[in-house]
Order: C-alpha cells, then sequence, then structure tokens
C-alpha cells in the first residue's frame, strides 16, 4: 500500500546523521554499501561495463565533494558529502508508486523497494528531490538504500554488527544510525548538539537523515597567498622587523 | 528530463485519440445516430486504435511490462495508478457507445446519456496523466498551474483537427468541424504561450547552495568532485540538457506549426473542395506540434536534483 502508514506518538524514526565535520571522502561507505547490498535485500546491484573505459553501475550510496568559497579573503573549504536515502516522513517517491512496490515501513520507518512488484516505471526516482532511488538497468526495477534492513535485525550478528554497512565500515565514525524519534536517543542528542539540518527541508518531505555542519575552523581568516608579504609591525619582535626590512630592500 | 519517446507517442497519440473519442461523444449526444456507418465505424477505430497504441507504447518504457496489470491497485494515493485505471475504464462507455451510435444496439434513446460519459471518462483520462506531471514539486516547469489545461488543450485540439481530417475524407466536412478545431488550436497555443511566459518569468530560486546546507552569509558552493567515474541513472534521467540549450527555438516551431494548422483549417472554410488534403495537411502539422512540445516539455524540465550535481539554480 503505497498510503502512508499513520504516524504513533513515539514514532521509531530509524535513520543515520552524518558527520561533515570528519568525513573524509574515503569511499568505504559506498563500496561497503555496494559490497553488502550486491548480495543482500537489493541483490544483484548492477555493473554494466565494469572492467571497461566508460563503467558504470546502481549505488545507493554516492559521495559528492564541494567547495564551499569562503567570503572575501577567507579560504575555500572541500566538504564530501554522502549521499543516500534520506527514509523521509513524507515521501512522495512512495504515494506516486503505481503498484505498491514502494512503501513506508509503519514500525521503524524505513522506506524500501518491493524488488517482486517494482514495474520499473522510475516515477519514484522523478518525485525524489535527493536523487536517492537508482534504476538497475539489468533487474528491471527500482533499488535504493533499505538502511540494511537485513543486518540491523539479523541475530547471527553481533549486538554491536547490526548496523548498516556504511556505519560499520566508516573509519572516522563520521556516520552514526539509531532512532531520531526518540529525543533521547544518541543520534537525536548529537543533532541537538550540533545544529544537524534537513536537505531541502522546505520542500516538505521532512528527512529522517539529518546532517551535521563542519565545524568553523579557527584559521579561516589567513589570508590565501596573495603575493602580498607587507605585515605591519607589532613592534614586538626585533627578528621579524629585520625581516621586514630585508624584505622590503629586497622588493626594490 | 530525460524524454523518453514510448511516454511522448504515449501522451501525443493517446491524447489525440481520447480528444478524437470525447468529440464523438458529443456529436452522438447532440445529433443521435451516426449518419455513416463507415465514418462513425473508422472515427472509433482511430480513435482507439491511437489510445491503444498509447497505452502499449507507455508500457515500453516500463523495466519490467509483464507487471503492468499492478500499476491499477494504487489509486488512493498514485496519479499514474489512477491514469491506468481511467484508461482502462474508458473502454468500456466507448465500446457501447460505438456499438449504440452505429446502430449495433438498436436502443437510441441511450446514444447521448453513452456518449456524455464516454466524454467525460476522456477527459478524466487526460487529466489524471496531466496530474502525474503536476504534482512533482520536484519539477518547477511541471509543478504549474497550466499544465493540465495545457494537456487538455492538446487533445481537444488535435482530436478536433482529426474529426475534420475524418469528415473531410468521408465526405462529410462541414464548417463547425472548422471552426472547432480553430478554437481549440488557438485556445492550445494561447495556454501554451502562457505556460512558456510563466516559467520563463518564475525566480529560479532553489540554489546548490540551500540544498547542501554548507554555505554560510556570503559564501558559494560549487561541486568540486563528482560522486562517479562514469554517468549515471540520476544524470541520465533528471540531466538531460540536449534541448534546453535548443528551448527558444523549438518553442518557436511548435508555435509557427500550431499557426500554419490554425491558418490551413481556416483555409478548408474558404475552399472546401480542398477539404481532404486541406484538413490532413493541418492534422499534421497539429500532431507535429504536439510531439515537439511534449519533448520540449521533459527537456525544459530541469529537476531539484540537478543542484546536488552542480547545478547552481534550479
Amino acid at each position: 500500500m503505497t498510503s502512508l502508514p499513520a504516524q504513533v506518538p513515539g514514532q521509531k524514526k530509524l535513520g543515520l546523521v552524518i558527520d561533515l565535520d570528519t568525513c573524509v571522502g574515503c569511499q568505504a561507505c559506498a563500496t561497503s554499501c555496494k559490497e553488502w547490498n550486491t548480495q543482500g535485500y537489493s541483490a544483484p546491484l548492477n555493473d554494466r561495463n565494469a572492467y571497461g573505459a566508460s563503467p558504470e553501475g546502481t549505488w545507493l550510496n554516492r559521495i559528492h565533494g564541494y567547495e564551499v568559497k569562503g567570503a572575501e579573503d577567507e579560504q575555500s573549504r572541500i566538504v564530501h558529502f554522502p549521499r543516500s536515502c534520506l527514509h523521509c516522513e513524507e515521501p512522495a517517491c512512495v504515494t506516486v508508486c503505481p503498484t505498491g512496490a514502494s512503501y513506508k515501513r509503519a514500525e521503524d520507518g524505513i522506506v524500501l523497494v518491493n524488488p517482486e512488484t517494482c514495474i520499473g516505471c522510475k516515477l519514484c526516482s522523478w518525485a525524489c528531490p535527493y536523487g536517492a532511488r537508482e534504476y538497475d538497468y539489468d533487474d528491471g526495477v527500482m533499488k535504493k538504500c533499505t538502511l540494511c534492513v537485513d543486518r540491523i535485525y539479523n541475530k547471527n550478528f553481533a549486538e554491536e554488527d547490526r548496523v548498516p554497512a556504511c556505519v560499520k565500515a566508516c573509519p572516522t565514525g563520521a556516520r552514526h544510525f539509531g532512532d531520531l524519534g526518540d529525543a533521547e536517543s544518541k543520534v537525536s542528542r548529537l543533532v541537538a548538539e550540533r545544529g544537524g539540518y534537513d536537505l531541502l527541508p522546505e520542500m516538505g518531505y521532512k528527512p529522517v537523515n539529518k546532517y551535521l555542519p563542519p565545524r568553523k575552523r579557527s584559521n579561516e581568516k589567513l589570508k590565501a597567498a596573495s603575493g602580498e608579504s607587507e605585515v605591519k609591525s607589532d613592534g614586538k619582535s626585533r627578528v621579524d622587523d629585520f625581516f621586514r626590512w630585508a624584505d622590503r630592500l629586497l622588493s626594490r | 528530463m530525460h524524454p523518453a519517446y514510448s511516454v511522448i507517442l504515449f501522451t501525443t497519440a493517446s491524447g489525440a485519440g481520447y480528444g478524437l473519442l470525447a468529440l464523438l461523444g458529443i456529436v452522438g449526444f447532440n445529433h443521435g445516430p451516426s449518419s455513416s456507418l463507415w465514418f462513425g465505424a473508422v472515427a472509433i477505430i482511430i480513435a482507439l486504435g491511437l489510445i491503444t497504441l498509447g497505452l502499449l507504447s507507455s508500457t515500453f518504457h516500463l523495466g519490467r511490462p509483464e507487471r503492468a496489470w499492478r500499476a491499477f491497485s494504487q489509486w488512493r494515493s498514485s496519479w499514474l495508478s489512477r491514469e491506468g485505471i481511467a484508461s482502462v475504464i474508458t473502454f468500456a462507455p466507448a465500446l457501447l457507445f460505438g456499438a449504440l451510435w452505429l446502430g449495433f444496439i438498436a436502443k437510441p434513446q441511450w446514444i447521448g446519456l453513452a456518449g456524455l460519459a464516454t466524454a467525460a471518462m476522456c477527459a478524466v483520462t487526460v487529466f489524471c496523466t496531466a496530474k502525474i506531471y503536476s504534482t512533482l514539486t520536484t519539477i518547477r516547469q511541471w509543478h504549474h498551474k497550466l499544465t493540465v489545461p495545457v494537456y487538455l488543450a492538446f487533445a481537444l485540439a488535435t482530436g478536433a483537427v482529426l474529426l475534420m481530417a475524418i469528415a473531410s475524407v468521408f465526405g462529410l466536412y462541414q464548417i463547425f468541424q472548422a471552426g472547432l478545431a480553430v478554437v481549440a488550436l488557438i485556445l492550445t497555443l494561447v495556454l501554451k504561450f502562457l505556460y512558456w511566459r510563466q516559467i520563463d518569468a518564475e525566480p529560479r530560486n532553489r540554489t546548490i547552495e540551500a540544498a547542501t546546507g554548507l554555505a554560510r552569509a556570503g559564501e558559494t558552493v560549487r561541486q568540486w568532485e563528482v560522486p562517479h567515474t562514469a554517468k549515471n541513472f540520476i544524470m541520465n534521467e533528471m540531466g538531460y540538457a540536449v534541448a534546453r540549450k535548443h528551448a527558444e527555438k523549438l518553442r518557436r516551431l511548435v508555435m509557427i506549426l500550431l499557426l500554419l494548422a490554425i491558418l490551413v483549417t481556416v483555409l478548408t472554410m474558404a475552399a472546401p473542395g480542398l477539404a481532404i488534403p486541406l484538413s490532413i495537411i493541418a492534422f499534421l502539422l497539429a500532431g507535429a506540434a504536439a510531439a515537439v512540445e511534449r519533448w520540449l516539455f521533459f527537456a525544459e524540465a530541469q529537476h531539484v536534483v540537478s543542484l546536488f550535481y552542480g547545478a547552481e539554480r534550479a
């Protein structure tokens, strides 16, 4: 059923909190996601021309890199930006689905595609503002992040391994998994402390996943090498004054 | 947005089919039994043929066409599902109307009701098709109040010109058919012109800065590294920009084709003796206008996800 489940008080909302401050863009989350999901719920995740000049395939998690150009004389910052399904509370990808293959689970809010009933019309990918759904050209159905639904409840795993593959793989601890419906959970507290934010909140999809903004750097005001070497004397260091004098002399 | 040729064929062919079928229903409501069995039979067959051709071609873009029947299940939330159901339901009053109108069922008192029901279902189906697009908030150029009227107008206009062409071939050309076609074509032209003016005037106020949430005051964001080594599905499907750079020329082409269709239709009034070739030319012109317009409708549409892939604004 593609109508959304009713929200109950204390609704469980499983999701990810992604720390853009500590993410180093190593792609470990993307590769472990691909590795797990090509044998799990979404198996197989197609690859085309895998060893050719232009390999492409279905990935459920992709890592963008953005350059944030500083205002005025500030330095630019590079931010690695993992992007996957945000398991929205108002997922239009679910309601547009004509077959009921797309659904949002009432018990934990995970958004899934049933690969047995999807007809591959791709309308859900049009409805998603975040580019979370990718079409599998070999399988003819849509694939998306399952929040590793086949790991997080898996009794065959030790307790600490019952997290999404991307979270388990992240070497810098930039990915956190938990219940964002519970204000006291570790992930919710992290979001509150660090000012976690929603992507495109004005679109009304109410994403569950949150992003933690990069922390302000201490040296942001440092000028980029601008060829301007003249720095005023602070009158404290004789040695610095000497080099400043030498610099002026040599610049003539 | 990538223009899937099967979807363009579907929406233009079935649009003309539904327009023609709706007008036949109204003709039946107004005039009772068909004046000529052959004209009526051929017109109904062409209308249902175009609709069926369109419906079949729409399944070609599915990854799993053999599961298409499942699309009838989610009418509570999905306009695509509603469109599928409406398109199939329409066959019932349409076939009944055809049988009554052509005299296979000798109950002429029911022709009017069946004709009106057929016309209403045609309008409902085209309405549902347009709603699929107009309810997508992710695409500014589609999430627009004129999307639905333009779809309906194109269906009516191409259907009206087709009705005139078929009637001419059977020697049943009448001035009012041309008049109706001219009015529908002008309406289409005006609506589409207004649509283009309005989407151009709207601010493209979604930015890469707002989408990524990374910029503080006075900062700008640009894509530094792409998340792939080759093109991916999202870029193929949402990042289609081939026709966007030719948009101005193609818009002019659509308007010229519509104007020529209007002109040629008016000529049939002046020279009814040439109604057959002129009305066929008018239909080809209107059909070409609909196809280019539909292609442009996709190609000009910019999806908000393009912001994550480096577009500055959408």
